[in-house]
């Protein structure tokens, strides 16, 4: 029962420092790569834009793709907000009430299989197109934090369950002392068993989130006015702008890496006291 | 406050069918005195765990009844602590929050259950591991933690399920020298569940021998030792011969071939 011995670092996981600088170390090669082949092989800026050019077109363009990075970043940030509220409300409502979760969920799975681009069009006719755009990111993100919270909520050990009957149940029933004990083994029992599958499901729908907003955009873009990074690729492509395309992609890419670094941040963060996810290998 | 003569808690001809029509007990009664070690011994399956979970009033019977012949109380939960084969530990909880977690689920605020939780935790000789978290401790630690929090709220009735199954035994023997050191200084009365002959010879009163399923008590074998058991008990011959009788028994209770 005791836990194995730590490894040798010889043989044991690379060190920190290795899983930074090595993906850098790859990164850098496929940028060099990348740019002398456009060099040697004389490749037109709008067919492939050589990497340094990607990079004085993002300084170029800044003043234009910052602000269309912060309309696709509070586009994220709110469709994700609104997913973990919906999604976390949810799944708690349905961990007290069977009938309401077999009522609702079936709902729930609908939306998550439907394309969200095959329903963008639609919203866009229905709503504004600010508000369409959100509830694209809306939508993609709400179900895996929905899902991954009902599994985290109900993936508690059945020995802290019976522990909690025989603790702390009251000994009056009905439904309302009933609904108070669930509250409360909701609270101490549920919440932070859940925890490590909710930070799973939000690591996922940070990603799906900034998805989504694209989506919308670039449905969006379309139909008109627009200014988010997914916009500027449209209209980058009518124009054969494509260096300023691929600035947009960079900033795309950067943002939704450093959503998932944030996420997995918080994660460990939340969790490094007790869930094996979180452990430091031992020197 | 109980009368002495009076069991303090009684299963009385207690049957208990599952729901997919499994019948774990079939009129299966005991008694259990005011301050003894009761050990139900009996093959897997025999509905052992049953009992203690009709005790604790986890569960209720399909026949028969449960009693505390000597209290006019109708909830019993307060004075019961339950130890179950896991550790059963809240994994992001740390030790000292793990045993207050009986006390916080009645209303007991962290600052006046310190007292309670550092005595709990120095009982079990956990006293300076209080904020380690489970998975910093061994398996014997971890079921000392459980130990401690099922006496946290002070039960008059320990109900122990298999608690060192999974134990290795030098971890085993030290935890039944433990057990038997905490029943003589707190005095309380255990119900304690065990598949181990000799476990069930070493730390009890009386062993209660249970025939496989259904399960019912076929034998009651009064363990005449002295109460203060050690190494030296645990090599005697008195043992040993303790240790033939309740094998015996055993052998009596699951037919050939059964197991």
């Amino acid at each position: 029962m005791a836990r194995p011995p730590s490894q040798p670092a010889a043989s044991g996981r690379p060190s920190g420092l290795l899983r930074i600088v090595l993906p850098l170390v790859v990164i850098a090669a496929a940028v060099t790569v990348w740019e002398v082949s456009v060099r040697l092989a004389s490749i037109p800026p709008y067919i492939l834009p050589a990497p340094s050019l990607v990079a004085r077109t993002i300084v170029a363009d800044w003043p234009l793709l910052s602000a269309s990075l912060l309309v696709t970043l509070r586009t994220t940030a709110l469709g994700l907000l609104l997913a973990v509220a919906g999604g976390v409300a949810l799944a708690v409502l349905f961990s007290l009430s069977r009938i309401v979760e077999y009522s609702l969920y079936p709902f729930a799975v609908a939306m998550q299989v439907t394309p969200v681009i095959a329903i963008a069009p639609l919203l866009l006719i229905y709503m504004p197109q600010e508000t369409a755009v959100l509830a694209c990111a809306w939508i993609v993100a709400f179900f895996p934090i929905l899902s991954n919270t009902m599994l985290g909520l109900q993936s508690v050990d059945r020995g802290l369950l019976e522990l909690f009957a025989l603790y702390g149940a009251p000994p009056e029933t009905g439904w309302a002392a009933r609904l108070r004990s669930r509250i409360k083994i909701l609270w101490y029992l549920r919440r932070p068993a859940a925890l490590p599958a909710f930070l799973a499901g939000l690591r996922i729908a940070v990603g799906l989130s900034l998805i989504g907003a694209v989506v919308a955009e670039m449905a969006a873009g379309s139909a008109g006015a627009g200014s988010g990074l997914a916009f500027r690729i449209v209209e980058s492509q009518y124009r054969l702008n494509i260096p300023r395309l691929f600035a947009a992609l960079t900033l795309l890419a950067a943002t939704g890496i450093g959503l998932f670094l944030l996420a997995a941040a918080l994660s460990r963060r939340l969790l490094r006291h007790w869930h094996d996810s979180a452990l430091v290998s031992e020197p | 406050m109980a009368d002495p003569a009076l069991p303090l808690v009684a299963l009385n001809g207690v049957t208990k069918v599952f729901a997919n029509g499994l019948t774990a007990l079939a009129d299966f009664s005991l008694q259990v005195l005011e301050g003894e070690c009761v050990t139900l011994l009996g093959p897997s399956g025999c509905g052992k765990s049953t009992a203690l979970r009709l005790l604790a009033g986890l569960t209720a019977p399909t026949q028969g009844s449960v009693t505390w012949p000597g209290s006019a109380l109708s909830d019993h939960r307060h004075e019961i602590g339950f130890v179950f084969q896991d550790p059963t530990l809240m994994p992001w909880a740390d030790v000292a929050d793990n045993v207050w977690m009986p006390l916080r689920l009645r209303g007991v605020s962290k600052r006046e259950a310190g007292d309670r939780i550092t005595e709990s935790l120095s009982r079990v000789g956990l006293k300076d591991f209080a904020h380690a978290y489970p998975r910093e401790l061994s398996g014997g630690m971890r079921m000392r933690v459980s130990i401690a929090r099922a006496l946290a709220l002070k039960p008059r009735l320990l109900l122990m399920d298999e608690p060192f199954g999974a134990l290795d035994e030098i971890t085993r023997f030290r935890l039944n020298d433990d057990l038997l050191r905490l029943k003589r200084e707190l005095g309380c009365t255990i119900v304690f569940v065990t598949h181990s002959v000799f476990e069930s010879v070493y730390l009890a009163d009386r062993v209660v021998v249970m025939s496989a399923r259904p399960g019912t008590a076929v034998a009651n074998i009064r363990i005449e030792a002295p109460a203060e058991r050690d190494m030296d008990f645990r090599t005697s011959h008195r043992y040993a011969e303790l240790c033939r009788d309740v094998s015996h028994a055993l052998a009596g209770a699951v037919p050939d071939g059964a197991l």
